[in-house]
């Protein structure tokens, strides 16, 4: 194997959150490489957001630190990792209502291309990057949509054109947080589909609930229980492994598919 | 395989439509510059309307489309108007100082180093922090050049400021021809511009920062320094308006700094209408002439033409009290009642001013026309 492949694409050492007496993030240490399928889940309020957050730069941790490519980043903001690589999609939807599909991911490519101070050259001037957005609003499925105002449309779409504002910076690193949460269940498929279609080269972290779409999508688990890393393995360990299934008791049943 | 290149040339269709003329763009301009054979006796005030608007659209610039709200933009008017003023008065009637294009580049420049400086303040914070930073600017600015009576003749202003022609040929006239032409050059140049720059990326760029701030990080966007480009370059427009108006005008009085600038001039935006460019020029144009036709007299003179064509029958005691009443209502003494009907009229009900107004009637209109034909 070479050295690029050893080092984590993410790594996490130690990394602790605390608000005020509450322990959010509980000593995680996390590696992640290029390619993995990963999944986080655990039990309602054990601290998956907020893990998420440290990693993306919305919040930063109490101690600990977050390692990019072998680079420490603990101190990068939002917009310095996402340029680094680091994209995510949010659990709640995080849109520009007033702009069309077109133009939310029109953006980000151009964003990603630094091309994003140009002010003299109007918009869609530059077919490639026209090109690139309608390729990738069709490929979501969202291209028939691409025009309409993205604060009228259905929370399905909504939910696809996330995952495509994220995807279109191209990034190393993507961050699922609960991309199919609130969807109703005719429209998961075309999700769990979406997903399933991402390129291979990128780390994909999956945080879901929905033990189905984890089963299906991911090679390797973290299982976070109060904040603490509980267990850590592959898909096949988790599903067998009684103390997780001691966390879900209750909750909903594990079916590995 | 061949849906994909189908959407690629809509979606280049759809991206450049936005920026693309309509016919009612053209109308508007062909029929702001006929004003000048329209209404040749009133170029003062129209020139007037020009400078207001043009502050209106600086404001638009950065709260319509940034999303930052002010309540200082006079700041950077009065400061053109003073720099523009003591540029002109330093020249003495020779090029170069005295020539009005470089005397709106100088206020355009000094503005917009304000502005630079000043955007780091209103980076951070809410809506409320934003407006009272804006304020607390534009007070001090005020009081500065108050005090400065050495420079800026304090109280009485800068009076008798002369410019040079217009490049050298077109010189300022009695009947404000030269001076309306000019304006509506200079505004029409800025606009141009800013229409490229909001149909731009870099637009676009603000109008997700205004939908979305976190998103827009999170997507890689430089939050920060689009909003110190944007906020700076609203500043050299409210700069460049307040210049036109001291150069067209002739003076520079501490009125034009005055705080009551700042929320005209956010009332006329919300007037006509935030985020599209226009929304500040109709609004400056509606709320200038309903002023002008207020403090006019006119509505004297339109009682006394109703009352000699009353019929006699309605010509009675309890009716012409009513009249008298309503046309008393129009003197300029209660133009603040109107005005601040309107404003809560229009904000709860109408969203978008005056052009939200418009183009929600012609909505309706094509929906109904559209039912007629089915």
């Amino acid at each position: 194997m070479s050295e690029a492949m050893n080092t984590p694409i993410l790594e996490t050492r130690d990394l602790c959150k605390r608000f005020g007496g509450l322990i959010a993030t509980d000593h995680v240490s996390l590696k992640l490489y290029q390619g993995a399928r990963h999944a986080l889940i655990g039990p309602n309020g054990a601290g998956k957001t907020t893990f998420v957050n440290q990693l993306t730069g919305v919040l930063a941790p109490t101690s600990g630190t977050i390692h990019f490519a072998g680079q420490d980043i603990t101190s990068w903001t939002l917009r310095q990792r996402a340029v680094a690589g680091i994209a995510r999609t949010f659990q709640i939807n995080q849109l520009f209502a007033d702009l069309s599909p077109l133009q939310s991911v029109v953006l980000a490519i151009h964003e990603r291309e630094d091309a994003g101070r140009e002010w003299f050259h109007p918009l869609g001037t530059r077919s490639a990057i026209v090109d690139e957005a309608a390729h990738l609003l069709s490929d979501l499925g969202i291209a028939d949509v691409m025009d309409e105002r993205v604060g009228a449309l259905p929370y399905g779409k909504q939910r696809l054109l996330e995952i495509a504002v994220a995807v279109a910076a191209k990034p190393k690193v993507l961050l699922l947080d609960e991309p199919a949460a609130g969807v109703p269940e005719s429209e998961r498929e075309q999700i769990l589909d979406v997903v399933a279609r991402l390129p291979s080269d990128v780390a994909l972290i999956l945080i879901e609930h929905d033990m189905h779409l984890v089963f299906r999508f991911a090679k390797t688990i973290s299982v976070l229980v109060n904040g603490a890393l509980l267990v850590d393995g592959t898909a096949e360990d988790i599903a067998r492994d009684p103390r997780v299934k001691q966390v879900y008791l209750g909750e909903e049943e594990i079916t590995y598919a | 395989m061949s849906a994909a290149p189908t959407h690629r040339s809509l979606a280049a269709q759809r991206l450049l439509d936005s920026s693309r003329w309509g016919w009612h763009e053209y109308a508007f301009w062909l029929f702001a510059f006929a004003l000048y054979f329209i209404f040749p006796s009133r170029l003062a005030l129209l020139t007037e309307i020009i400078t207001l608007g043009l502050l209106a659209m600086s404001i638009d610039l950065i709260l319509g489309f940034a999303g930052i709200v002010t309540l200082g933009q006079g700041a950077f008017f009065g400061l053109g108007a003073y720099v523009a003023g003591l540029v002109a008065k330093a020249g003495m009637g020779t090029f170069p100082l005295s020539d009005p294009i470089i005397g709106l580049i100088i206020a355009a420049g000094v503005t917009g180093l304000l502005g630079f400086a000043t955007s780091f303040l209103v980076l951070r914070g809410s809506d409320l922090t934003r407006l009272m930073v804006t304020l607390g600017v534009a007070l001090i600015l005020a009081e500065i050049i108050n005090q400065m009576r050495w420079l800026t003749g304090g109280a009485d202003g800068l009076q008798g400021i002369i410019s040079s022609p217009v490049l050298g040929l077109f010189d300022f006239d009695l009947y404000n021809k030269t001076a309306f032409l000019y304006s509506m050059v200079v505004l029409f140049a800025l606009f141009m511009l800013a229409r490229r720059i909001v149909h731009s990326p870099f637009g676009l760029s603000i109008k997700a920062i205004k939908g979305n701030s976190l998103r827009a990080r999170a997507i890689g966007v430089p939050v920060n320094p689009r909003l110190i480009a944007i906020y700076t370059l609203g500043a050299s427009y409210a700069g460049i308006a307040g210049a036109l108006l001291a150069q067209t005008s002739q003076s520079a009085s501490p009125d034009m700094i005055a705080f009551h600038r700042s929320a005209d001039a956010l009332l006329i935006l919300v007037f006509g209408g935030a985020g599209s460019l226009y929304g500040g020029v109709i609004g400056a144009v509606a709320f200038r002439l309903l002023q002008d036709l207020f403090s006019s007299g006119a509505p004297d003179v339109w009682l006394a033409a109703l009352m000699n064509v009353l019929p006699s029958a309605l010509n009675v005691a309890p009716v012409t009290a009513v009249l008298k009443v309503i046309f008393g209502l129009m003197g300029p003494k209660y133009w603040s009642l109107w005005l601040g009907l309107v404003l809560v009229l229009l904000v709860l009900y109408v969203r978008g001013g005056i052009l939200g107004l418009l183009s929600n009637l012609v909505a309706r209109f094509k929906r109904s026309s559209q039912k007629e034909r089915l």
